[in-house]
Order: C-alpha cells, then sequence, then structure tokens
C-alpha cells in the first residue's frame, strides 16, 4: 500500500505536525496567481499547435454524467461517445481534397474515460471493454461526502467490485475547514486502500476550500495520502475549475515530485466547456509542470459538453468551416 | 502515447498590415508636416530585424527655434480655453488612440522592438488611461489643492526615451495640455514613430496648430529644445547622465523642471514571501521590456534562508521564456532597441563576469539577425559589484542576499538611486514597515512594475525629482 512520501514522513506524524507543515507552505498571492494565469491565458495557440492540442484535450476528458436522472442507456450511450467520439469523420470515404488526408493517421482519439456513479460502474465497464477507455466512478458519498468513514469505504468498494479503474474520491470539507487536517488526511489514506490496482483521484472542492491557501494545503495532504491525482471540484458547486485553481494545483505537483521523485496527476473539473477554455488549461500545464504532464495518465478534464466543441472545432480545422452541433453527436 | 510530442506553439504573428509605415516623414511643426531647415533626415530601424522603416527628419536649432516660436503663439489662446474645452481635445485624444490602438501597437513593436504582448496589453491601454485621466483634470485644476485658477507655464520643451516611446509621450503630453501649456516633443532618435503617429492623431482631432509639435532628432535637437530661451518648462526622462546636464544647463534660468533619470531598483523578498508569485514578480520587474525600463527591478534582494529555493524557481522560470519575432503573440522577450544599447549591456555583463560574479543565461537561441540578448542572471553579486551598483538597462538581474529586515533595507538604499523598490511578504506589518524606510519612489508590494496614470511616479536622489502622475503631476505643469 502506498504511504507517505518519506521526505515528509514526520509532517503525518500527528495533527498538530501536519497543521504546522501545512501553514509552513508557502503563502499563495492572490492577484500574483490570477495575474499568473491570465497571462498564461493569452497565448495564442492557431494551425498546428491547436490541432495537437484538441487531439490531446479530447484523450483527457473524463467524459463524465453524475446525474440524477441517469440510466443505463445514458451511461450506454454516453461510453459509445467516449469511444468514438466522432463517428462521422469515419462514416464515408473522406473526400481527396480534405486537408486530414495530409496526415490520415490523424484519427479522432478516444477520451480518457467516462465518469459515472458507482451503481453505473458496471453498465460503463461492459460498454467500455477492451476500448482502452477507463471507467472511473465518483465515490464517499460524493458530491457533499457526508456519511460516516465506512459508508464512504463501502461506496468505494463497490465501485472497484463494479470495475471501475479510478475513483474520484472527494475530501471532507467539513474536517478541513474546522481544521481537523489528520482526518482528511486518513481518510483519503483509508480510500486509497480500499482502491486496489484502481487510480484514485482526491476531490477539494476547491469552491468550498474558498481560499487559494487552502487549496495549496489541500493538494499536499492529497499527495502525502497517496492520491493519484489531485481534483479541483464537483461540478456540482457554483465556483468549479478554474485556471487559477488549476494553476495553483500544477505548482503544489511540479513541487512534490521536485522533492519526492513521485508524479501526480491533476484534474480540473467543472465548467470547462469550450475549447478556447481547454487550450488554456493546456498551456498552464505546459507551461507550469511541462510536457511531462501533457499525457492522459497525468492531466485530465472532468467535461461533459466540452467534447462535442473540441469536435467542432476540430471539423473545422479540417474543413475550414463550422459544420454546427448536427455534425457532432448528442448524448 | 501517441501525441507525446511537445506542444509547439505555432507562429501566431500579429499582421504588419494593420500599419502603413511612409517611406518618409516630416517634423510636425505648427500643424504641418515639413522637412527640416537644413534638409537633414536619418533612418529609423526594427531592432527585431535591422529593417529601415522609415526615413524621418532630422531636426536641428532652427527648427526647435521655429517649433518653439509656434508653441508660443499658440499658448495664447490655448491656456485662455476653459479646461472643460480642452479636456474635449483630450478626450478625443484618447478615444482615437483607443481606436488605433491595435495598429499603434504594431507599429511602437516595429520600432522598438518590444513584444507585441506587451505594447497591445500594457503600454496602449496606459496611454489611452493617461490621455482621459488628465482630460478630467482640465476643467478641475481649482479643486487640485493649488489655489483658485492656477495658471500654466506657457511652453514646455519635452525630450523621452525610446524605452516606451507612446507612453512617455503621453506621461509628457496629456498633464502639460491639460493645464493649458503648449508642447514641443522631442522623441528618441531610434524610436521616432510613434510621436509621428501621434501628431496624425492630433490633428484628426482638431487640435489647434502649435499646440503640439513634434521635432524627430538626435541629441543636439534635444539641447537647443532645453537651452531654448523661450521655453518655460523643460520635462526630461532619460539617462542620469544627461539628466545632470539638462540640470546645469537650466541652472540661472526661471525655468521649471521635472526629470525621470535612471534607477537600480531593489526588489527584496523575504522568508515568508508567496514564493511562486514572487518568482513572477522578479520575472515582471526584470524582463518586462527587456529590462529596459528605469523602474526595473534589477537588484533582487533575496533572504539567504530562501536563496536557493527561489534561485532555482528563477531559473526555472526563464526557461519557459520565449524570446524572438516581437510581433508573435506568444512573445515574451523582445529584441533590445539599438545596437549602441546591446554593446552597452554587453560591455557590463562582461565587467560582472570579470569582477567574478556568476553568470546564467537562459538557454534560447538568439535570432542571426537584429539586436538580441538572452534573459541573464548574476549570482555571487556583493554590493562591491559593478552589476549591484550600475544602471544595466537590460534584461539582466543582480541577486543579492540578506538576512534581516534591517540589512535588507539597508542594502536596498545603498544606491545613487532610488526610483523603485518591491516588498515581498505575506506579512502584512512588514510591507508597511519596510516600505516607510526605502528611499524608492515607488514602492510596489506583492507585486511590479504595476502602473496606473492615478499614481504618481518619480525618484530620489540620482533618479530625478518631480512626480509624474496622478494629481501630483499636475504641479509640474502649473505656476505654483
Amino acid at each position: 500500500m502506498p504511504t507517505t512520501a518519506p521526505a515528509f514522513s514526520d509532517a503525518t506524524a500527528s495533527d498538530s505536525a501536519l497543521r504546522r507543515f501545512l501553514f509552513g507552505l508557502p503563502g499563495v498571492d492572490a492577484v500574483g496567481l490570477e495575474a499568473r494565469a491570465a497571462s498564461l491565458g493569452t497565448r495564442s495557440i492557431k494551425t498546428t499547435a491547436k490541432a495537437y492540442a484538441i487531439d490531446l484535450a479530447i484523450s483527457m476528458i473524463d467524459l463524465t454524467t453524475l446525474e440524477g436522472a441517469d440510466t443505463p442507456g445514458k451511461v450506454r450511450a454516453l461510453a459509445a461517445k467516449a469511444v468514438n467520439p466522432d463517428p462521422l469523420r469515419y462514416a464515408p470515404p473522406r473526400l481527396s481534397s480534405d486537408p486530414l488526408d495530409a496526415e490520415p493517421d490523424r484519427m479522432t482519439p478516444h477520451t480518457a474515460a467516462v465518469c459515472v456513479y458507482p451503481d453505473m460502474a458496471a453498465t460503463a465497464a461492459a460498454a467500455l471493454a477492451g476500448s482502452g477507455v477507463k471507467v472511473a466512478s465518483v465515490a464517499t458519498a460524493f458530491p457533499a461526502g457526508r456519511a460516516s468513514l465506512d459508508v464512504k469505504l463501502a461506496d468505494v468498494r463497490d465501485a472497484v467490485a463494479a470495475g471501475a479503474d479510478e475513483i474520484d474520491m472527494v475530501i471532507d470539507r467539513g474536517a478541513f475547514l474546522s481544521g481537523r487536517f489528520l482526518k482528511v488526511y486518513e481518510e483519503i489514506l483509508a480510500v486509497k486502500a480500499e482502491c486496489g490496482t484502481a487510480r484514485l483521484k482526491v476531490i477539494f472542492e476547491t469552491g468550498e476550500l474558498s481560499t487559494y491557501d487552502n487549496i495549496r494545503r489541500a493538494s499536499w495532504i492529497g499527495m502525502l495520502a497517496g492520491a493519484d491525482f489531485i481534483k479541483t471540484s464537483t461540478g456540482k458547486v457554483a465556483t468549479n475549475a478554474t485556471p487559477a485553481n488549476t494553476l495553483l494545483m500544477l505548482e503544489a505537483v511540479r513541487d512534490f515530485r521536485a522533492q519526492t521523485g513521485v508524479q501526480i496527476g491533476v484534474k480540473p473539473a467543472g465548467g470547462i466547456r469550450t475549447t478556447k477554455d481547454a487550450v488554456k488549461f493546456l498551456v498552464l500545464v505546459n507551461e507550469t509542470t511541462g510536457e511531462d504532464w501533457l499525457d492522459p495518465h497525468w492531466f485530465r478534464f472532468g467535461a461533459s459538453s466540452l467534447l462535442n466543441d473540441l469536435l467542432m472545432q476540430r471539423q473545422k480545422l479540417s474543413t475550414g468551416r463550422y459544420s454546427g452541433p448536427d455534425y457532432v453527436t448528442v448524448d | 502515447m501517441t501525441m507525446a510530442s511537445a506542444f509547439e506553439y505555432a507562429p501566431a504573428p500579429e499582421s504588419r498590415a494593420v500599419v502603413d509605415i511612409a517611406p518618409s516623414y516630416g517634423l510636425f511643426i505648427d500643424g504641418e508636416f515639413t522637412e527640416a531647415a537644413d534638409g537633414k533626415v536619418f533612418k529609423t530601424v526594427s531592432p527585431s530585424s535591422e529593417e529601415v522603416l522609415s526615413e524621418v527628419a532630422r531636426a536641428g536649432a532652427a527648427d526647435v527655434d521655429r517649433a518653439v516660436k509656434a508653441a508660443r503663439k499658440a499658448f495664447e489662446k490655448w491656456s485662455a480655453l476653459p479646461g472643460s474645452e480642452r479636456a474635449k481635445y483630450l478626450f478625443r485624444i484618447a478615444r482615437i488612440i483607443q481606436e488605433r490602438s491595435r495598429e499603434l501597437a504594431v507599429l511602437e513593436t516595429l520600432d522598438n522592438g518590444k513584444p507585441i504582448k506587451e505594447t497591445r496589453d500594457a503600454d496602449l491601454p496606459l496611454v489611452a488611461a493617461h490621455f482621459f485621466y488628465y482630460a478630467g483634470w482640465a476643467d478641475k485644476l481649482d479643486h487640485a489643492g493649488y489655489g483658485a485658477n492656477p495658471r500654466p507655464l506657457g511652453v514646455a520643451g519635452q525630450v523621452i526615451p525610446w524605452n516606451f516611446p507612446l507612453l512617455m509621450l503621453a506621461w509628457k503630453i496629456a498633464p502639460a495640455l491639460a493645464t493649458g501649456n503648449t508642447v514641443v516633443l522631442k522623441p528618441a532618435e531610434t524610436t521616432p514613430l510613434s510621436a509621428l503617429f501621434f501628431a496624425d492623431i492630433c490633428r484628426r482631432a482638431g487640435l489647434p496648430k502649435g499646440v503640439v509639435n513634434i521635432l524627430t532628432g538626435y541629441g543636439d535637437a534635444g539641447e537647443a529644445l532645453v537651452t531654448h530661451p523661450d521655453v518655460n518648462k523643460v520635462a526630461f526622462t532619460g539617462s542620469t547622465a544627461v539628466g545632470k546636464a539638462i540640470a546645469r544647463s537650466v541652472a540661472g534660468t526661471d525655468k521649471k523642471v521635472t526629470l525621470e533619470l535612471g534607477g537600480k531598483g531593489a526588489n527584496i523578498v523575504f522568508d515568508d514571501a508567496p514564493i511562486d508569485q514572487a518568482v513572477e514578480g522578479i520575472v515582471t520587474g526584470i524582463f518586462f521590456n527587456q529590462g529596459q525600463v528605469c523602474c526595473a527591478g534589477s537588484r533582487l534582494l533575496v533572504q539567504e534562508s530562501v536563496q536557493d529555493e527561489v534561485l532555482d524557481a528563477l531559473k526555472r522560470r526563464l526557461s519557459t521564456l520565449r524570446l524572438g519575432d516581437p510581433l508573435d503573440k506568444n512573445t515574451d522577450i523582445g529584441a533590445i532597441n539599438s545596437a549602441e544599447q546591446l554593446a552597452r549591456i554587453t560591455a557590463l555583463v562582461e565587467t560582472g563576469e570579470a569582477e567574478g560574479a556568476e553568470r546564467w543565461s537562459a538557454p534560447c537561441e538568439l535570432p542571426s539577425s537584429g539586436y538580441w540578448f538572452a534573459p541573464t542572471l548574476f549570482t555571487n553579486v556583493t554590493q562591491a559589484h559593478t552589476v549591484a551598483r550600475d544602471e544595466i538597462f537590460g534584461p539582466v538581474l543582480s541577486v543579492l542576499s540578506f538576512r534581516t529586515p534591517d540589512e535588507a533595507v539597508a542594502k536596498a538604499n545603498n544606491s545613487q538611486y532610488g526610483l523603485s523598490a518591491g516588498i515581498w511578504t505575506e506579512k502584512g506589518s512588514r510591507i508597511l514597515a519596510v516600505a516607510n524606510k526605502l528611499r524608492a519612489g515607488v514602492v510596489w508590494a506583492n507585486t511590479f512594475n504595476k502602473f496606473d496614470p492615478t499614481s504618481p511616479f518619480g525618484g530620489y536622489k540620482e533618479s530625478g525629482f518631480g512626480r509624474e502622475g496622478g494629481r501630483h503631476g499636475l504641479e509640474a505643469y502649473l505656476d505654483v
């Protein structure tokens, strides 16, 4: 079982030690952080760079449905879309004037994963078998996380047993905001232990943590506890992923690898709807952690409507015009 | 995975077609473009490519005299206009600048060599803001704190540098016109074009003839202007050496003078600083406009307990800076303004190495034509090193360390200059305590190189005297 990185074993020895460690992290100047994120947002990504970014973004999507109204049919439809996001591109043989013919290998990639509630994990696993698309399941009484540890762990076990390759847990924000950092840490450890080979994404619900200092502290708790990914938000509150909070988390994983050698992924989720947004996040990755994180194994987008916008932009790059919403699939 | 290639940004050049540069330009005197009396001209080149952009008239003493006479003639009517009428012209100029901002940004980038990102996002918005701000003052001078109906001085002779050509013009011309003065302005010889475009804007705004006169030329024209007997006010931004010469030349006259000169700004990073943002601030402080900024944070004073951490982060960050075509929207570091300036930077860096400071330059390929210098920092620097004392005016940072707040203040103040300083700490009380002890005209806290027309700007010691910007900036142009 993965444990705390040795370099920081003292930090988690007690509640007070963990508090001292977290409060010893450098502060975050909100104005400066947001200015840096905004400045990277002015990068102009054109032509070949845009084509690269669009395909990379598609391959990084955790295509998500987390609704009370979810049904097996909805999940199967989403899974089909994840595996083959752009069926119309494959259908008729392409015209010889199609610019993409110059690069015949550049097929639309599949998404990274499909993200569902635990009771839909088995349906998703069956639909995605052999496709290379992972099954991600939220767990731990998502999104509020207001349940006993036993219930949360049962939720995780359930999802793993149903075939989830990845578990998206929520931290106990109540414990965090009341200063019980060790409780947050130990809960992540416990969940990680239930994951087996599944990769664990730890959701902080940054909108509820409210300050950037808190987001940095939560990032370190997650990383120390063995998270495979740190993730901004559930998509269920008013403020979700922003360029600034994602930049801050990228700085955290960058610093953690520099100090421990352990690489951890980052997943912004919620509110990323356009190609333009997604490209800005990829620029943040490129210029903060560098290309080692430009890979679906290390960076994800928690999104649903983003995919169709990426597909429309992808078609625009190859045909020179916007084909409109009837040329991408609804799901 | 299959997409393992790096994320290479494709070229994203801003279009040159938005600006139409004529093959030649005259001097702008009394509302007309005119050749120099002796017919002399000089060429202005693009520092990123050494391409000749245009040929402009080179003003001599006779042209200075003509321009001052035109300004004197215009002064009577201009100063007699109600402030609300002068404001209309300034608002009109501000709006035209906004409407033409893309064109002017491209022009400025071509002539100066700085990245389009900066001219687009910093220079031009600030230029327009400056005219809007002082337009607002024109009819409120009674309430500026100088008593009822403060009077203008007369003809202002203004000499500006090449690092922010249009912005320095705005800093000079906007308050002068708002207060009822008329001006003769000489832009730097390496960056004459945006001032000439501004002359066209004045005409389009219907500004009365002679209120603004633009003389392109060299130092001899600047000298003739500031020593002209019928100039009432001298405003200069540039090197301390020239500033001293100007101060000597106006001694014994009744000319009012403001000088905005060199600097060696200390950027002080305490161990409780927000490190990631401090690193950004260090980068902004010294690499904005290739460090060719009088208020640049060219001395990094970092507390020894975080020195290694800060330097590692800084080097990592500098390695991501994108140096190249200034018109490319993704360029962070553009060209040095002139061969002369590049030679000066190179010589000072060689001195730094010869004196034993340790040089580190960001790994980046320099273009084969034009004037370029890689972002550079010096470690193992002490107060005794030339690179810690002399203004380099280039993308070169000297890193010094300190142990206590008192030592930081002592080292920061130990300079012949006193223009700017920065303080990085999460502790508010420390910001206030240290700022009060710094002998610098501008002190930024947890930020650097932030400008606003409402904020006065100017120096202590050899960084000059007088303030530009804000309410304080009015005083330099009023007989008070």
